[in-house]
């Protein structure tokens, strides 16, 4: 793994890093028969109720009482607002749950984690591709191995680890803070290897030009490079942001006081002996809905920018 | 262009960074387990299950703030959690060190906690105890570890029209389905077809469920968990001819088309749609089925008698103190005066469940003699069996359902039985069969 | 934004013999420089993964449990010992095995399918994109409890089959079913972000490329073939690797939906090292499943990149 990321950079076909490239489609002067036009349409738009239906479902349970949802389970009224609608499931979980703080918990946890993400692992990449030291690809080998390891193998030992750590305020432990909900998820292997793809597909006659002006390598790095790496940011962001947002375990684990959980762990406060599904549906789609709408915005850069950000092989 | 964007998210960085540092500053309220509180009050720190269980949150903070009112030495603060996912917050504090003065465990789990040294015994409330449910008191090695404000109780919601349409026997708590009464009873329901499940356990449930609702009915074929001499081996009773019975039965169950092998999302809401004629399910169940559509139908029967007598199992949540509690005065002041009949009352009452002491019992409505919950409390003090007290037994329950689950699924009886029984000797003997240390 | 530089940098190794002075004092400057820039990441990373790796690598060679009144004591390779004479494990291995055999070329064929459905310019395409990306933002617990409804005996997908005279199995509860609807399930969660891969190596394939094909007069499949896939042949090798190590940490699906039931049908390794540690509270036993879980992914990555390389030469 590590050694195929380093060779390959060299055969890297280099896309242009700085322009997005446009979507280079139907080249073809001879276009489709209708028919097969036709046809794609019905596909597409057969895999839009593919991928959107489920979501419907849970859109459309949060407005109905929970025998009506299981009523409703065998038919296609399972994706329709009909029978007994309401916003009582949403009124419920505001009651039961302190949503507000719960979202802007997570909202700083993740956005944190991001930034933070993107200056560390940008700077590491940087390191990596584009300048030589010994040990370089001893490092990169070390980083992406990192990659291959599933977080629910090192909780435990990772739990133990992070109650002997030292807090800034002098006291031992970092559980039941923000800090241990953010600080271990900021470098990133995976995040580190994209920075890294797509530093080594920028020209490195910049970086020379830049150098006989004078500018130092961690000028190179702010203002040469960094600005070219719009769609690389954005990937990362993007890819670092939805787990950030989707912290499950881990603040179960380490979290104790409310005041700091974020919105995932809330699912549970309506699994108990009666489990209201009503409002799992209205909860599910409130802390779904910002990451939704932040997606929908945003979506045409999102795409473009993983489909630019040169990830490759 | 490119650039700007990249000085407007730098902006927002060093925005964010601001806005981190200061929303960050320090821990949350939990870490340490007291401390003082600005009026030089001892804070003494409480967890509990229920964060989301308005109900039951709402009367244990009326005990916490009477108790508050009541004195000025102590101040106990009070974080709930989520049941779901309680069990795992709790073991990662126990064994980071950072549990609370004052917790809720799961009863079955009190033995296990006590061995391991998170528990200090409930020194000075023995005698209070002798006033509650057997099923409530958490006792090991002798020593009271917890203490609970109610218990539980299984049984079968059934529809009463269906019962009557079939012609079976409606059971009582002195007389009880035998097997081949429950046998005929499936059969004849089938027969009307007009369930699509005749009978549903729950059998998509997990975690405790699964010992909490079958390991009763091993028990009432007259297998056990573990034998209950010495708490050493699980062979001969967990895999004897016994056992071997009761997974033939419960196999059985599915092969005869009674009960589904994965129950559906929730099975309460079949039981209310009409799906389902005969539920296992609890004393908590009783309020949804009062509200339901379907309140005037339906009825609690008790559990049946395979042959060992009918079970169901005993103990729910619990209170103990953690032997880590820098005011361990304090922790039993708060305990003793939590205990009393009054708070075992508004609890119960708040949560619907059955109050552990008898002069609770009278206080709560509905739970008197004769009152309309009066059965759960009779199916409690009847049949109620405690899960094995040992403190092998978080391995011995996680075993027991894989066993179960995959003898549900059609594997062979006696094979995973043995295997079963295997591991779970392996377990106690690499524990020393759970010695006290001290 | 618009200058390109279509050149390769020169060798940097003609410069070092070209310029030695300045480049011996430079490459110090860079190993400097380099140091500190990796820092931050590289101290995140050795003591937020490599400390609990380590960790995990003691463990594994003791009786450690979770809750004990008694420290862990070194026993060996008893763990592992049991590890292979549990039928358990090997089962897990077996499912995890066919999960990411069946995963890795489905998930990457079908993302590969959608790309091209949606790699046109046209009006409504970026709607597509969208709703096919949509499962990819939205959280694993939330799609895993989503689908519990529509995998039931009488739930959604059971009721679609009714109608074309299928009687569904109940998907999750039957042990020849449930593997198969996981998979499904995780085909269609994470296919749209595979798709947008696909769609960034679609982009970088020159234009000319299919235009001097249209001149030939080729067929659409032989520019698939010949223009197209040998194209896409560094993000392929992206890909492969990326589902591959994310289908080696199948957990989620399996922890929320079936618990690796029935008759440990989606058991997996992840999931039995969870189990073992949390559910069973053995530590040690948990961190010897973990280990021997590292050596297979790196294993596996290994061969992948013997493979791919191959057909580099």
């Amino acid at each position: 793994m590590s050694a195929s990321a380093t060779t390959s950079t060299g055969d890297v076909a280099a896309p242009a890093p700085h322009a997005v490239v446009p979507a280079r489609a139907n080249r073809s002067h001879r276009g489709p028969s209708t028919g097969r036009l036709v046809w794609r349409w019905v596909v597409r738009i057969a895999l839009t109720l593919v991928f959107a239906l489920p979501l419907l479902f849970m859109f459309v349970s949060s407005l109905k009482p929970d025998t009506q949802i299981f009523g409703d389970l065998t038919s296609v009224r399972a994706f329709l607002p009909v029978g007994d609608i309401s916003l009582d499931n949403y009124t419920g979980v505001f009651g039961r749950v302190p949503f507000w703080r719960f979202l802007a918990n997570s909202v700083v946890i993740a956005v944190a984690t991001v930034v933070l993400g993107l200056i560390v692992n940008s700077m590491c990449a940087f390191a990596l591709a584009r300048l030589r030291f010994r040990g370089r690809s001893l490092a990169l080998g070390v980083i992406i191995a990192t990659l291959i390891v599933p977080f629910e193998t090192l909780a435990l030992p990772l739990l133990w680890w992070v109650n002997l750590l030292p807090y800034y305020d002098g006291s031992t432990g970092w559980l039941d803070t923000y800090e241990v909900q953010i600080i271990p998820f900021v470098a990133n292997a995976f995040s580190i290897y994209l920075f890294y793809q797509y530093f080594a597909s920028i020209p490195k006659e910049l970086d020379e030009a830049a150098t006989v002006d004078g500018a130092g390598r961690f000028t190179i790095y702010r203002k040469i490079v960094m600005p070219l790496a719009g769609p690389a940011i954005a990937t990362v962001a993007i890819l670092t942001f939805l787990p950030a947002w989707n912290q499950y375990l881990w603040p179960l684990m380490v979290v104790q006081s409310e005041e700091l959980r974020p919105v995932m762990v809330g699912i549970d406060y309506f699994k108990q002996l009666n489990t209201s599904w009503g409002q799992i549906m209205s909860y599910a789609s409130l802390i779904t809905i910002p990451v939704l709408v932040l997606f929908v915005c945003f979506q045409r850069s999102f795409i473009n920018s993983i489909a630019s950000s040169g990830v490759k092989g | 262009m490119v650039s700007t964007q990249l000085k407007r998210l730098t902006a927002v960085s060093v925005a964010t960074g601001l806005a981190l540092s200061l929303a960050a500053c320090g821990k949350g309220s939990s870490t340490d387990s007291g401390g003082e509180d600005a009026s030089g009050a001892t804070v003494l720190k409480m967890w509990t299950h229920n964060a989301g269980n308005d109900a039951e949150l709402a009367a244990i903070q009326g005990v916490v703030d009477d108790y508050n009112a009541s004195q000025s030495t102590y101040k106990v603060e009070v974080q709930a959690f989520p049941q779901d996912s309680y069990n795992t917050s709790v073991t990662s504090a126990a064994s980071s060190g950072s549990l609370p003065c004052i917790l809720d465990i799961d009863g079955p789990n009190v033995p296990n906690w006590a061995w391991a040294g998170y528990l200090a015994p409930l020194n000075g409330l023995e005698d209070r105890a002798a006033d509650f449910l057997p099923s409530v008191q958490g006792v090991w090695n002798d020593e009271l570890y917890s203490l609970g404000y109610y218990d539980v109780a299984l049984a079968f919601l059934a529809r009463t029209s269906a019962l009557e349409a079939a012609g079976v026997r409606i059971p009582t708590a002195d007389d009880p389905w035998t097997k081949d009464e429950f046998a005929a009873a499936l059969e004849a329901i089938k027969a009307s077809g007009q369930f699509d499940n005749v009978l549903d356990m729950q059998t998509g449930n997990t975690g405790e469920w699964w010992p909490y609702a079958y390991s009763p009915q091993l028990q009432s074929f007259g297998g056990d968990l573990i034998d209950r001499e010495n708490y050493e081996s699980a062979d001969g009773v967990l895999n004897g001819p016994e056992a071997v019975e009761w997974a033939t039965w419960f196999r059985s169950l599915v092969t005869d088309e009674y009960m589904p092998l994965k129950s559906g999302q929730d099975p309460a809401q079949d039981f209310f749609n009409g799906k389902t004629a005969l539920l296992w399910t609890g004393s908590w169940s009783a309020a949804p089925a009062a509200e339901s559509d379907i309140a005037d139908d339906v009825t609690f029967l008790p559990p049946v008698d395979f042959g060992a007598g009918a079970k169901i199992g005993g103990g729910s949540w619990q209170w103990g103190v953690s032997a880590t509690c820098s005011d361990m005065d304090g922790a039993l002041d708060y305990m003793t005066f939590a205990m009393q009949d009054e708070y075992v009352a508004s609890i119960a009452e708040a949560t619907g469940t059955i109050p552990a002491t008898d002069g609770a019992a009278a206080m709560v409505d509905g739970y008197g003699e004769g009152g309309k919950y009066d059965i759960f409390r009779v199916f409690s003090k009847n049949f109620a069996e405690l899960r094995p007290v040992t403190p092998g037994y978080p391995f011995i329950a996680t075993t027991f359902t894989k066993a179960a689950q995959d003898i549900l699924n059609g594997a062979d009886p006696q094979a995973t039985l043995d295997q079963a029984v295997k591991d779970i000797d392996a377990n106690q003997k690499s524990n020393d069969n759970f010695a006290p240390t001290s | 934004m618009t200058q390109m530089v279509e050149i390769e940098p020169p060798v940097p190794s003609a410069a070092v013999t070209r310029r030695p002075r300045s480049v011996t004092g430079s490459s110090r400057g860079q190993s400097r420089t380099a140091a500190w820039m990796i820092l931050p990441a590289g101290v995140l990373i050795l003591v937020f993964v490599l400390v609990p790796i380590a960790l995990t690598f003691g463990l594994a060679f003791t009786d450690a449990k979770l809750i004990s009144p008694t420290g862990p004591r070194f026993i060996g390779v008893e763990n592992f010992s049991r590890l292979f004479d549990d039928p358990v494990f090997w089962k897990s291995l077996r499912n995890t095995v066919i999960f990411a055999a069946v995963i890795v070329p489905v998930q990457a064929g079908l993302a590969l399918g959608l790309a091209l459905l949606v790699n046109v310019k046209m009006h409504g395409v970026t709607f597509f994109r969208t709703m096919y990306f949509l499962p990819v933002v939205t959280s694993m617990v939330v799609i895993s409890l989503l689908w519990q409804f529509m995998y039931q005996q009488d739930g959604l997908i059971n009721a679609v089959l009714a109608r074309i005279g299928i009687t569904g199995p109940d998907w999750l509860g039957n042990k020849d079913t449930a593997l198969l609807a996981i998979i499904v399930m995780s085909i269609w969660q994470a296919v749209g972000f595979h798709m947008v891969i696909w769609l960034s190596g679609l982009q970088t394939i020159p234009g000319e490329l299919y235009e001097a094909a249209d001149l030939d007069g080729v067929s659409n499949r032989q520019k698939f073939l010949y223009v197209t896939w040998p194209g896409l042949r560094q993000t392929a090798t992206f890909i492969l690797v990326t589902i591959t190590i994310a289908a080696f940490a199948l957990f989620t699906q399996v922890q929320v939906m079936t618990q690796g039931g029935p008759l440990d049908s989606t058991s997996t390794v992840v999931f039995q090292a969870f189990r073992a540690g949390y559910t069973q509270q053995q530590t040690g036993y948990a961190a010897a499943i973990a280990l021997v879980f590292f050596a297979l992914v790196l294993a596996v990555n290994l061969i992948q990149r013997y493979l791919t390389r191959e057909k580099d030469a």
